[in-house]
């Protein structure tokens, strides 16, 4: 792989809880404008990749390469404003709040007014207010989610909360996009529509994207390079035909059945 | 008109304007509680504290004057100046955001992803070491607030009533400038929540910390804003109520008035408090004026609590309050 065009490169990342190794001397890199996915069983730390990646982990050793520059150790709300973005496997939305509103706050960082400007010249914060609506919209119409626009999420179905969530880190328009588990619990067609959704993000916003993922069919289709993870390690990297064939790949997670 | 129902009309307004302060008070709680679901049992003793820092800047009285005579064995008490009422506004706004800074510092930072119970006690600590703090910085004298604020009846409202009905009715002029100034408030917190960016910021930081720091928003920016905001509102209530019954202890128990006033207007809305402000102070001095006599008095001590507990019974999340759903 060429380095130099890497977005991202991960290197020699160990994180340790107490006596537990979630990861150890992980290395790969994500490259502009692909979809890399991670996978691996249960507990093999790919979420907590994904949270070294976003900030909410601090690894004890290793280091971050983000756009050539080494990444120094900050808080993850700064990471998520130098144009990183995720969903949760957990979904983490703001329930109380309507669809509308939580794509909106995907952008508050994208926001300008402030409290003074606010008041002193309400016209200005009220056009930007409605410039950010508009994109707020058009990923509405993307995600096709029109119908529960004006519903507090907290309500919703799984799925759709699913949906909504990605569309807030949509709206942070972001550079690189972390998904964890983006199909977890869907029914075919949800998984399908979301598929779909996830390669629609890649063609026509031309998003990085890394995501984590069970299903191997679903992998197979979206991605163009795919880590495999086990007991916190990496076991296997290279395009979805490469690993399927590889023969510690199967060993270790296609024959666990999900 | 009757008498009695002039009496009435009279009670209820002077009840008005009580509310309005004590919905000032509530204020100062809901905005804590919005941002981080937390009940700030110090916010009482916040209002005395920024009380006694105005008084204190104001009148030029050395912080901490009786510590330092005590260990150097001097007596020095004041710097000898007396400032202008608007800059020592100023310079107790300034203090309580700095407060804020300190308690996020100190506290809250430690306190992320926790219980709001854990919090909840983290305030009442604070409460106690802000009263002792307060008292070692600015002596525990009763201190009298003389920032131009007016003070008497309204000679005109018992004029024009006076005419009106033939019954003049008293009104404080201290009370009309607090509705005033509360109302002021109101509209400038409504602004700041409802419509800036830290306003959104803030509603997400109350919703869901993970995912607010994914957005990008800062929790420890936003509690000191908020706490900041709420050392604010704090003052604006201390001030009003100093200017009423002078600035000492018992200033910080007005957070016990709150408390009914967030139990019947919701916890989490600003609306709310102003309602239920309102609602109490009406009806704790008409409850009063009307069956008090009948049970002896002094009904204005327990009428805000029972009239609260009979709300919660059938609307436990307030006349506001957002409805707690459960998923299961
Ligand atoms: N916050 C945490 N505290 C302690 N242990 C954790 C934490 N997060 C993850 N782990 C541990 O790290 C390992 C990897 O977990 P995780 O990254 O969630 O796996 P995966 O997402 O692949 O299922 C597990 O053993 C898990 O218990
Ligand atoms: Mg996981």
């Amino acid at each position: 792989m060429n380095d130099s065009a890497a977005l991202m490169d991960i290197r020699n990342i160990t994180l340790k809880f107490g006596g537990v190794t979630a990861l150890e001397d992980v290395s790969f890199d994500i490259q502009e404008g692909e979809v890399r996915a991670i996978i691996g069983p249960n507990g093999a730390g790919k979420s907590s990749m994904l949270n070294v990646i976003s900030g909410f982990y601090h690894p004890q050793e290793g280091g971050i390469w983000f756009r050539g520059e080494r990444r120094p150790a900050m808080p993850s709300h700064r990471i998520a404003r130098q144009g990183v973005a995720r969903t949760f496997q957990n979904i983490a939305l703001f329930s109380r709040m309507t669809t509308l509103d939580n794509i909106m706050t995907g952008r508050v960082t994208l926001m300008r007014p402030n409290l003074l400007t606010h008041m002193l010249w309400w016209g200005r914060a009220e056009r930007e207010e409605s410039e950010h609506r508009e994109k707020v919209e058009r990923i509405i119409d993307f995600l096709e989610i029109q119908t529960i626009r004006k519903t507090p999420v907290g309500r919703l179905p799984y799925g759709l909360q699913k949906r909504v969530e990605l569309g807030r880190a949509l709206a942070a328009e972001p550079a690189l996009l972390l998904l964890d588990e983006p199909m977890a619990g869907m029914n075919v067609e949800e998984k399908e529509d979301m598929c779909r959704f996830i390669l629609d993000v890649k063609e026509e916003f031309g998003t990085t994207i890394a995501l984590i993922e069970h299903d191997m069919g679903v992998v197979m289709d979206v991605s163009d390079r795919v880590v495999v993870m086990d007991y916190g390690r990496k076991i296997g990297d290279g395009t979805p035909d490469e690993v399927r064939n590889n023969q510690d790949v199967i060993d270790a997670y296609l024959g666990v059945q999900h | 008109m009757s008498q009695q129902l002039l009496y009435a009309i009279e009670v209820s307004l002077n009840g008005l304007m009580a509310g309005v302060l004590y919905a000032l008070v509530a204020l100062g709680f809901v905005l804590i509680y919005k941002a981080s679901g937390v009940f700030n049992y110090a916010q009482g003793v916040m209002a005395l504290f920024a009380a006694l820092t105005l008084v204190g800047f104001q009148n030029g009285q050395i912080p901490f004057a009786h510590l330092i005579n005590e260990i150097f064995g001097t007596q020095v008490h004041h710097f000898g100046w007396h400032l202008p009422a608007f800059l020592s506004v100023l310079l107790a706004l300034a203090m309580m955001v700095l407060l804020a800074v300190i308690v996020e510092k100190l506290v809250l930072k430690h306190l992320i992803n926790q219980e709001p119970v854990i919090l909840f006690m983290a305030t009442i600590g604070l409460a106690y070491f802000l009263e002792g703090f307060g008292d070692l910085m600015w002596g525990s004298a009763i201190k009298k607030i003389e920032i131009g604020l007016p003070y008497g009846p309204s000679d005109s409202i018992d004029q024009f009533t006076y005419d009106l009905f033939g019954y003049g009715f008293f009104i404080d002029r201290l009370d009309i400038v607090a509705a005033l100034v509360a109302a002021l408030l109101v509209c400038f917190l409504t602004v700041f929540s409802q419509y800036s960016k830290i306003g959104r910021a803030l509603r997400a930081v109350a919703d869901d910390h993970q995912a607010a720091l994914s957005v990008g928003i800062s929790l420890r920016f936003i509690w000191v804003v908020v706490w900041s905001v709420a050392g604010f509102v704090a003052l604006v209530a201390g001030v009003m109520w100093g200017a009423k019954s002078g600035v000492q202890f018992s200033l910080s128990l007005i957070a016990l008035k709150a408390l009914p006033v967030l139990m019947l207007g919701g916890f989490t809305s600003i609306p709310g408090a102003i309602v239920g402000g309102l609602i109490i102070g009406v009806g704790e001095k008409l409850f009063d004026f009307l069956l008090g006599p009948l049970v002896g008095g002094a009904t204005e001590n327990w009428f805000a609590y029972v009239l609260a507990l009979v709300f919660l019974v059938f609307r436990p999340q307030g006349l506001f309050g957002e409805r707690i759903i459960e998923r299961v």
